[in-house]
């Protein structure tokens, strides 16, 4: 491998995590951009989905690196699992909204903030003390499809994690661009009481960002296992912290950004690992934060001024 | 649609409060149908207030609303918005990160899709040919008047019986002034009942055919248009008529 080489397979690497990263990094600019809620909660919900997405896989036969699957039932059993393990997690994104969090919306202050994070540490000592602590192996029925790229190696798992994460990004962007309630999540995000009196149920919309930012975070939490081959009930928090970096480093509130956050957050992960030692990265990251937030405080693509009363 | 007496609207003893400020103190306002009926007071007597008591986001303490004959005050603002009220809100506010065609599309969030909304559409481009000129653009880079143009079409595109309007003067040059308060009344000829909160008494009164004057959450005068017009302490505190100029 060429130096040239190994930054390009970091780059590869760098955009697999950037992916997962932004689709995690959605979920926290949803609920804020509508809220102004930092929703920690939202770390721990992609920690259980990964366990969801591993169980569902486990529950079609595939555990480890045993079962090799190919063409329609590799999709087959990819397209159920992402669709169970996100429909899992939207829902229960739903439940703390509707039956915790709703309740505080009338209540200034850190009430609702500091909810997140109860929330966030019930579900990390539900996984650990009902799965335990050990790392589980994830199951990888992808069989090993290789291309080489100069020297750097393109795997069949990079490819499906970028195709998910952009259909997956690309139909988020349609839905609060064109559908009906995704406009009403846009002018709730502008003015609240002034979508109300629109006619927009507010709580709906509400529910329907911490769904969609729920779902995403569980596909999230499916790619983490297919990328690192394991998971454990520890991952919420450093890819939860890293990917909430993201999304402050996109402009927090802003779905492009988010995305845009995402991807430089996992390419300045494996590049800046590479340049620098692994042992670094979270120094590189977090650096590379202090830094954007200093000279743009509202983030690569946020708004200086929110336009809100 | 004429003034026929029958009452669309019927705001009885209401009292609102914000903790312990006592916004709205016993207010009864009726409003018939096919009516101009503005709402005229200074700064902070409660005119906002009574704007979202009606459309459902400040709830009242006591007090009844009565729309169309069916008590409303207990239902969400949304059903409200169904039932045919719609808002011109105080500055605007429109969506400032929407399209001009987006905050239209918002005011027609509870009308169906379809051929109705493309004609409720031409209406109100037929109204304001300078709204369909900048349907594309974002509705914050507007210019005031433009934006108050939007607010009143995104209000139009609900269908309401009764809109509610907030000070639809404010901030705009008397040019756009004359504009919109003829549009108001093409609208009400057309139609639509109005109930309009004003502090350009002059203009309001103009237009209206009746007229309340609240004064610290109290309604202090009421009275058709042509009388409050006479009333000296009407002339003297809203139509800037000094006693002074009176006697010379
Ligand atoms: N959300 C709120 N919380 C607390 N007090 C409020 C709130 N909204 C209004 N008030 C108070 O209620 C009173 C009436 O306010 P309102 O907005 O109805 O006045 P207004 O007549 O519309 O005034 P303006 O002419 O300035 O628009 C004011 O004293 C105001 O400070
Ligand atoms: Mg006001």
């Amino acid at each position: 491998m060429t130096v040239f080489d190994v930054y390009l397979q970091q780059v590869i690497n760098g955009l697999n995590l950037g992916a997962m990263y932004a689709l995690l990094a959605l979920g926290f600019t949803l609920v804020y951009g509508i809220l102004e809620l930092i929703n920690f909660s939202h770390f721990n919900v992609f920690m259980v989905g990964s366990f969801v997405a591993l169980y569902t896989l486990e529950a079609f036969g595939l555990s480890g690196q045993t079962v090799i699957l190919a063409g329609l039932p590799l999709v087959g059993v990819l397209l159920v699992t992402f669709a169970v393990t996100m429909t899992v997690t939207g829902t229960i994104g739903v439940g703390i909204e509707r039956f915790l969090l709703r309740r505080l919306r009338a209540v200034k202050g850190p009430a609702a903030m500091i909810t997140t994070i109860g929330v966030s540490y019930i579900l990390f000592n539900i996984v650990l003390l009902t799965v335990g602590a050990d790392t589980h192996n994830f199951a990888n029925p992808l069989p090993t499809v290789t291309w080489a790229i100069g020297g750097a190696s393109l795997r069949l798992r990079d490819v499906l994690i970028w195709i998910v994460s952009a259909v997956l990004m690309i139909a988020l962007t349609y839905f609060v661009q064109y559908t009906k309630i995704g406009k009403a999540m846009r002018a709730t995000a502008q003015d609240p009481e002034a979508a109300r009196m629109m006619g927009v149920e507010v709580d709906r919309v509400i529910m329907t960002a911490f769904f969609l930012g729920s779902a995403l975070a569980g596909a999230g939490g499916l790619i983490f296992g297919l990328y690192y081959n394991f998971t454990s009930f520890l991952i919420g928090f450093t890819a939860g912290l890293r990917a909430f970096t993201a999304a402050v480093l996109g402009g927090i509130g802003n779905v492009p950004g988010a995305m845009l956050g995402g991807l430089l957050i996992g390419l300045v992960e494996t590049i800046g690992s590479q340049i620098i030692g692994a042992s670094w990265a979270d120094v590189i990251i977090f650096a590379i934060l202090v830094l954007v937030l200093v000279f743009r405080p509202a983030g690569l693509l946020g708004r200086i001024a929110p336009n809100k009363s | 649609m004429s003034r026929d007496g029958s009452l669309l609207l019927e705001f009885t003893g209401i009292n609102t409060y914000y903790g312990d400020l006592h916004a709205l103190k016993d207010v009864n306002y009726t409003i018939g149908r096919g009516e101009i009926v503005s709402l005229l007071g200074g700064n902070a007597c409660g005119k906002s207030t009574t704007m979202k008591t009606i459309m459902g986001v400040v709830i009242p303490a006591t007090g009844t609303v009565i729309f169309d004959g069916k008590p409303i005050e207990k239902l969400p603002t949304s059903e409200r918005v169904r039932r045919g009220i719609a808002p011109v809100l105080e500055a605007r506010r429109l969506f400032p990160r929407m399209t001009v065609y987006e905050n239209l599309e918002m005011g027609a969030y509870t009308q169906p899709k379809g051929p109705q909304f493309n004609e409720d559409l031409e209406r109100v481009y037929e109204l304001f040919p300078r709204v369909k000129e900048r349907r594309n653009q974002l509705s914050g880079t507007l210019s005031g008047g433009e934006q108050q143009m939007v607010a009143i079409g995104r209000a139009l595109m609900a269908r309401p019986r009764l809109i509610c309007m907030d000070e639809p003067s404010m901030g705009l040059s008397p040019l756009y002034v004359e504009q919109v308060f003829d549009i108001i009344q093409t609208i009400n000829k057309q139609g639509t009942t109005i109930f309009m909160v004003e502090q350009n008494a002059n203009m309001a009164l103009s237009i209206a055919h009746r007229a309340y004057v609240l004064q610290t959450g109290r309604v202090v005068l009421s009275g058709t248009a042509a009388e409050l017009r006479e009333n000296p302490s009407i002339r003297e505190a809203y139509l800037g008529e000094l006693k002074v100029d009176a006697a010379a």
